[in-house]
């Protein structure tokens, strides 16, 4: 735990990626397999599950601590994490533990899950009894299912490439799945990552394991410069960039999984995608877009979300809310890992593929054809009626990379400028973690009626937190700070003074908001310092931005 | 009758017609300490502990300053006024005021634990209590200073032998002298940001034992790679900065307690030192006392009432001009000066 801890305290202190892929590097050497796992596994990203309800641990802190469950809260405000806040507040210790790291995890934190409210704080006292600060912060960390770690899956999976001398790509293949909620990080498994490249232990042919997803980056230029920096559009294949959940279907050997991007194993959560999949020859993965389609229309995200988030899936809403996966590319095709193959021979093989399929719930993604790029523009700007989010380029000779690389043929995403209103802020809240006991996380309002209209007033819409500088955040905290009206908790009323330019992908009617209107991925573009209150936008004009019922 | 009264102008004094560290320019002036946000410019007449006189010129030029030794009184329209060390920096004191058999303290900004750079903190009995609470919150529980400074060094001399300099924030009046007292100078050369060495004067002025410091433009080439800079925190990326080249570097606050708090400030690392009373200390001193009512001034003034009606103190709050408001002191450079 000293190590991990040790290890945890230079990433969280440092910026620099060099800085951090060495002291990953130096942990990797060293540490025994068994700790190693773990590590390689909350570094990735995995997260146990919570093992001790929250209310609990508060409930149980606060008493260790000798306070009342009040102060916990202000306390808690102030620190703005909880794992944190817990640690920071508990007595001091009476013991230094050097316990590997996963002895902790497996014979100290683990079977902490599901144990009786009556046992646990004399357990939990038994656990941050023998740790330091950090020792603690980082427990509480793993016990409320929310460590992160600043550094990315691709950084962890260079530090073991380098530990192992391996090309990074094969880690990276060798990783899917390992911070899958139901993995159990061992030696063996540690072993496996590192292995010689000769073992090969690399063989997917049997497994459900995916491809690591390629991913886009941002094109953000003007449409007269294409032609100089991508050449003629007939080099490229351009798609509709589809806003639903990217996926893989892998159809191995009996069965068919499906991955999301994230690379999480959704399959139970599309069922009628497997059943799908598993009409596949075996041998096959494809990497495509779910999406809400009913009566051969594509819905707006909203649609899936609420799907997403049923715990169990009725039969009504498997009618009401049906699937489909639009496929655009093939990854492997009769056991043959194709991504090294041209992208037009891959699409060439899906077209074959998804005809002969002929299934419902598998179609391919178009692609759009012009004369040259300002064609291709004069598409995109049909984007929001048709429910995208703007275009994919990808060159026809590219073979497919892995993660967010530009080594191979970079796919672009090629998006439509976001909506954008001007908003009043009228609630703002502490952020968490570096901004802490900040205001950074504001709600803004329109009005409910044109200028001019007695007695109107600013409905809250929209929240959002990201847009900022820095400095801009100092700056308006302190405006926020000045014009404080009420306090509820750690939220505040502020006199409505200040507006900002907000910037949203998707806008939908929504029943669970005051407004009536539910915004995707709000931000601030801009601070309207010169736009008086007054000025700002009125449901009115934001209700035209609504999708035409029939889309809804 | 209440001794103290709060005003637009800062805590009043009916009886005695004088202010404590008012914060809008008054006739008469009674002052804690030389902070900026507790002695103001303007003031008719001022009043403090002697220890402090040097600081209050230096900062505030030539005023109208009239001082007491700590424990002395005098009597002003019946009001007995004294001053009593409160441990936070250099001349900082409580103010005592007794009046009919009514006895007030007035605590300023304060800390218990001795620090060797100044009189250290003296409780003194009163009927009503007005604290302070920066760090009103359990979340703020400091370690000896002994162990921060062991930290300080280790780190010093960890960058000294892989020949970087280490430059360490600080706030200029206060902090920086109680980190000096504590400084290992056999792991390299000490030097100081020009704000800093005026301090550092007036303080050995008082006979407090500092070690040798230099002048940052002063250094030489030779000297940087093993060398500690004191400097204070608006320093980070200027040009008199860059002298030093490649650097570590560290911020003393007791604001570095939190995670948040270090990762917003950008340095390397936080070291956890305050001029303030943490937590149990807080509550150790207004015990202390003996009060039945307490003030609560800057800082956590809603959590600190809470507490204390909850211990069955008379407790309310009082709203001043002093650091920052309740929330975020860290944002705030006029607050970190004295945190």
């Amino acid at each position: 735990m000293k190590a991990f801890s040790a290890l945890f305290a230079q990433l969280d202190g440092t910026t620099s990626s060099n800085a951090k892929l060495e002291a990953m590097r130096a942990y990797f050497s060293q540490a025994p397999a068994a700790d190693a796992a773990w590590a390689v596994y909350l570094l990735a990203g995995g997260k146990p599950r919570q093992l001790v309800p929250t209310r609990m641990l508060r409930e149980i802190a606060a008493q260790a601590a000798g306070i009342p469950t009040w102060l916990f809260e202000e306390s808690y405000d102030s620190v703005g994490d909880l794992a944190e806040t817990i640690s920071v507040l508990l007595p001091d210790a009476d013991g230094d533990s050097d316990e590997g790291l996963a002895v902790w995890i497996e014979q100290k934190l683990l079977p902490l899950r599901g144990q009786p409210p009556e046992v646990l704080p004399a357990m939990l006292e038994a656990l941050w009894r023998q740790l330091d600060l950090r020792g603690r912060f980082l427990c509480f960390k793993i016990i409320t299912g929310s460590l992160r770690v600043g550094v990315s899956r691709l950084l962890v999976t260079r530090a073991l490439a380098s530990v192992a001398d391996l090309d990074p790509k094969q880690v990276a293949q060798r990783m899917i799945g390992y911070t899958d909620l139901k993995a159990t990080p061992d030696g063996a498994a540690f072993a496996a990552l590192i292995a010689p490249a000769s073992e090969g232990a690399d063989d997917p042919a049997r497994s459900g394991h995916p491809y690591p997803f390629f991913l886009a980056h941002p094109l953000q230029v003007p449409t007269d410069t294409l032609q100089g920096l991508l050449g003629s559009p007939s080099d490229w294949i351009v798609e509709w960039k589809w806003d639903g959940i990217r996926a893989q279907l892998v159809r191995r050997a009996d069965d068919a999984w499906i991955w999301s991007r994230g690379e999480e194993l959704v399959t139970e959560r599309f069922p009628e995608l497997a059943d799908m999949g598993r009409t596949l020859p075996p041998g096959t993965v494809l990497d495509g877009e779910i999406l809400v389609i009913r009566e051969g229309q594509v819905q707006a995200f909203s649609q899936l979300q609420r799907r997403l988030g049923r715990k169990v899936l009725s039969n009504r809403i498997l009618q009401d809310f049906p699937v489909a996966l639009r496929a655009y590319d093939l990854l492997e095709w009769q056991g043959e890992d194709w991504r090294p193959r041209p992208l037009s021979e891959r699409r060439a093989q899906l077209e074959r593929v998804v005809a002969e399929a002929a299934h419902p719930a598998l179609a391919l993604s178009p692609t759009l054809q012009a004369e040259d790029w300002e064609g291709l523009d004069e598409q995109r700007a049909e984007s929001r009626a048709l429910g995208v989010e703007g275009m994919m380029l990808k060159a026809k000779t590219a073979p497919y990379g892995v993660g967010r690389t530009k080594d191979v043929g970079t796919w672009w995403k090629w998006k439509v400028d976001p909506f954008s209103v001007d908003a009043v802020l009228i609630y703002a809240q502490p952020g968490h973690g570096r901004r802490a006991s900040l205001y950074t996380d504001y709600t803004f309002g329109v009005w409910d009626s044109p200028p001019g209209s007695p007695e109107r007033k600013l409905v809250p819409f929209a929240k959002a937190y990201s847009g900022l500088t820095d400095v801009e955040i100092k700056k308006v905290d302190a405006h926020l700070r000045k014009t404080v009206v009420e306090k509820f908790g750690p939220v505040i009323s502020v006199t409505p003074l200040l507006v900002f330019e907000l910037g949203f992908e998707g806008i939908d009617r929504s029943t669970r908001h005051k407004s009536g209107i539910a915004v995707r991925f709000p931000r601030m573009l801009r601070w309207r310092q010169d736009k008086p209150v007054d000025e700002a936008d009125t449901l009115e004009s934001l209700a035209a931005l609504l999708p035409e019922p029939l889309a809804g | 009758m209440d001794l103290v009264v709060a005003r637009p102008e800062g805590l009043y004094c009916p009886p005695g017609n004088f202010y404590i560290d008012p914060w809008r320019p008054v006739d008469r002036a009674l002052i804690t300490h030389a902070h900026g946000d507790h002695a103001r410019y303007g003031h008719g007449h001022y009043l403090a502990a002697a220890p402090g006189a040097g600081i209050l010129r230096a900062r505030l030029g030539d005023i109208n300053l009239q001082t007491l030794e700590y424990g002395e009184s005098i009597v002003h329209h019946g009001v007995r006024v004294s001053f009593h060390p409160a441990g936070h920096v250099l001349g900082s004191a409580q103010i005592r005021l007794e009046h009919q058999g009514d006895v007030w303290v007035a605590s300023g900004d304060y800390k218990l634990e001795p620090d060797g750079t100044c009189a250290p903190f003296e409780p003194v009995r009163c009927n009503t209590f007005i604290t302070e609470s920066t760090f009103g919150l359990p979340i703020y529980r400091w370690r000896p200073q002994r162990e921060i400074f062991a930290d300080i060094n280790a780190w010093w001399l960890m960058n000294a032998s892989a020949g970087r300099a280490s430059v360490l924030y600080c706030y200029s009046f206060g902090k920086a002298q109680r980190i000096l007292s504590g400084l290992d100078p056999d792991i390299g050369p000490i030097l100081t940001h020009g704000a800093v060495e005026p301090l550092n004067a007036a303080y050995r002025e008082m006979g407090v034992a500092l070690p040798a410091t230099t002048p940052g433009t002063d250094a030489t080439k030779a000297d940087i790679p093993r060398s500690l800079i004191l400097a204070p925190p608006s320093t980070r990326g200027s040009t008199w900065m860059r002298r030093f080249g490649d650097h570590a570097d560290a911020f003393a606050s007791g604001w570095m307690q939190l995670r948040g708090a270090r990762r917003r400030r950008g340095v390397d690392r936080g070291f956890v030192l305050s001029d303030h009373a943490d937590w149990p200390d807080l509550q150790t001193a207004i015990d202390a006392t003996g009060a039945s009512r307490v003030f609560v001034t800057h800082g956590q003034i809603g959590v600190m009432v809470r507490w204390l009606r909850e211990q069955g103190l008379d407790a309310q709050g009082f709203v001043t001009e002093y650091g920052d408001d309740e929330i975020d002191q860290a944002v705030s450079s006029k607050a970190e000066e004295t945190a």
